[in-house]
């Protein structure tokens, strides 16, 4: 085995035993927390894919921010530990399961297609791209994939300008 | 693999900066004491050692043999866990810090730098957003309302100064060619700066620069930003709980925070190991060491601003500090990037990029300073559930 190879092996195990604490927990800061462990082994595996700008976006965004503020909520509404029962529903339950199933068939699916596609293999060979990642999304982003960005820009826009109106008129309420 | 380039060399270099930092911090101890015991007209520490040089390793004496007091109310994994997760980001964050240019030795050349990639900018961006969760957890974990306000107030505040540290690198990133290497690359940048003073970044992005290093003191934690361990209000914050070496592993995590952000401070805009081609004197190893020593001097001189701001202003309101994040600093960043981009691509000039920065961050700065005046309701204007998590005495009075 290379170190890549255990390096990978690594990372999954990581990134795979976060995640199920990450459900396993019963407390909501340690499952954030466990989440946070998740992102970083997803991270080291961009890093392995040659991929530094993405592994780096993955961290600053979802490491440094969002969590950052999932435990903000967690900790300014002092959640406490959930209760064994209740909770999930019944209903819950069966929408998750079947939810699970799907997502298993879908990841069986790729994964058996991969190993037949020609452009992993080739992927797997080409190493020499590595220093240009991050010219390379740039250039997609703004040829390519110009107008998707730029939807997608706007949307976080009005989002934006949504949560300042409605806190705007609850505060208006409550004056 | 080789067994001296690939291996070697990168433990020396890493063992090297490790200690450097370490003993970097003691320092910074000894200097924080006796510059505030000058500035105030006191003599500081002065009796351990010569000048009191050896304070910092009785303090740190001091701390082994207290007491490892872990109270019973507690979280433990994450009460113990979390002066580590404060720790280790402001350790590992010097790995992409160019502190010099180069060595030949052996027939190597020897960057010195512990590994320069290609995205080291937003890797430093990356680590620096780690840096709360020690503050976050820490404060949570010890259990304790004072501690708990601290760590909310640290989070708030850290997560609007990010945006004010991540939007300042912006303009200079523009403004690199990426001919030499990746834009993203610490060393690029500061190669990309020229020998003399008037190449280097700070002057061509002048807002950009005061505006980065105002959040790189805002996420640092330190005065005038110390609101998370405001003593007056919150006994000392999300370390009230810890003692001993614990307290002590905070401790320096915000002075190796310092130590770093110095460091890429003077990377970015302050010409890294540059000095008017004082690097280039002497042959491939003098000149190395002699870049080394000038990178140095560099940050030891923005350290002792750090000293300097301290000790000079008091302390923001919470309400003052989020103005400022929010309704001064990311304006001014903001225009910062269109003004230089537009600039540059227009006229390619240098110069004319700095003067229109600075015209612009003055017309933006005044006009919302207009605003506020206009708009300054009768009462203060920080949201109700804004108070409730921040009680300040001042809101009190009110």
């Amino acid at each position: 085995m290379n170190p890549e190879q255990i390096l990978f092996i690594l990372f999954g195990a990581v990134s795979l035993i976060g995640a199920i604490a990450v459900i396993s927990f019963r407390h909501p800061i340690y499952s954030a927390l466990s989440l946070i462990v998740t992102f970083f082994a997803q991270a080291g595996l961009f890093v392995l894919l040659g991929a530094h700008f993405v592994a780096a976006v993955q961290v600053i965004v979802y490491a440094g921010a969002i969590m950052v503020l999932f435990l903000f909520v967690i900790m300014l509404l002092n959640l406490g530990t959930l209760s064994a029962k209740g909770a999930m529903s019944r209903k819950l339950k069966g929408f998750a399961v079947i939810l699970g199933i799907l997502l298993a068939i879908e990841g069986v699916y790729i994964a058996v297609n991969a190993i037949n596609d020609p452009a992993v293999a080739s992927a797997e060979t080409a190493t020499e791209s590595v220093n240009t990642t991050t010219y390379n999304i740039g250039e997609l982003l703004f040829n390519e994939y110009l107008l998707p960005f730029e939807v997608t820009s706007l949307i976080l826009l009005a989002a934006l300008i949504g949560v300042i109106v409605l806190v705007k008129r609850g505060n208006q309420e409550e004056n | 693999m080789e067994l001296l380039p690939d291996i070697i060399i990168p433990i020396i270099k890493i063992l090297f900066i490790a200690h450097l930092l370490i003993i970097g911090v003691m320092a910074m101890i000894w200097a924080e004491r006796r510059v505030s015991g000058w500035m105030q007209d006191r003599l500081g520490p002065n009796r351990v050692g010569p000048q009191g040089l050896l304070q910092p390793i009785a303090d740190g004496l001091k701390f082994m043999f207290k007491e490892d007091l872990i109270p019973n109310h507690v979280d433990k994994p994450l009460y113990v866990l979390a002066p580590a997760m404060l720790l280790v980001p402001a350790l590992i964050t010097v790995a992409v810090v160019p502190f010099g240019s180069s060595i030949e030795l052996f027939g190597e050349t020897i960057n010195l730098q512990i590994a320069d990639i290609n995205i080291g900018i937003l890797y430093v961006l990356a680590i620096t957003s780690l840096g709360v969760y020690g503050v976050v957890l820490g404060a949570w974990a010890s259990n304790n309302k004072y501690s708990l306000l601290g760590g909310l107030r640290s989070s708030a505040q850290m997560i609007s100064y990010e945006l004010t540290l991540g939007l300042g690198i912006i303009g200079v990133l523009m403004l690199t060619d990426s001919a030499t290497g990746s834009a993203l690359s610490l060393r690029t940048i500061a190669i990309e700066q020229g020998a003399y003073l008037w190449q280097w970044n700070f002057l061509i992005h002048f807002p950009a620069f005061l505006a980065f290093t105002t959040a790189m003191f805002a996420e640092t934690n330190r005065l005038p930003f110390d609101l998370a361990e405001a003593e007056q209000e919150l006994v000392a914050g999300y370390h009230t709980e810890y003692s001993s070496m614990k307290f002590a592993m905070f401790f320096m995590a915000e002075y190796m925070n310092m130590i770093v952000g110095s460091a890429v401070v003077v990377t970015l805009f302050l010409g890294g190991w540059h000095f008017f081609g004082l690097e280039n004197v002497g042959g491939p190893v003098w000149s190395g060491l002699i870049s080394f020593g000038i990178f140095f001097v560099k940050t030891a001189i923005f350290l002792f601003v750090f000293i300097w701001v301290r000790w000079t202003l008091p302390r923001f309101r919470y309400d003052q500090l989020m103005n400022f994040g929010w309704k001064f600093l990311l304006p001014i960043v903001l225009t910062s990037i269109v003004v230089t981009g537009t600039l540059w691509i227009t006229t390619g000039s240098r110069l004319v990029v700095g003067i229109g920065n600075v015209v612009a961050a003055f017309i933006v700065v005044s006009i919302v300073a207009g605003l506020l005046v206009m708009n300054k309701a009768p009462e203060p204007a920080i949201p109700d559930n804004d108070r409730q998590i921040t009680p300040s005495a001042l809101d009190a009075i009110e």
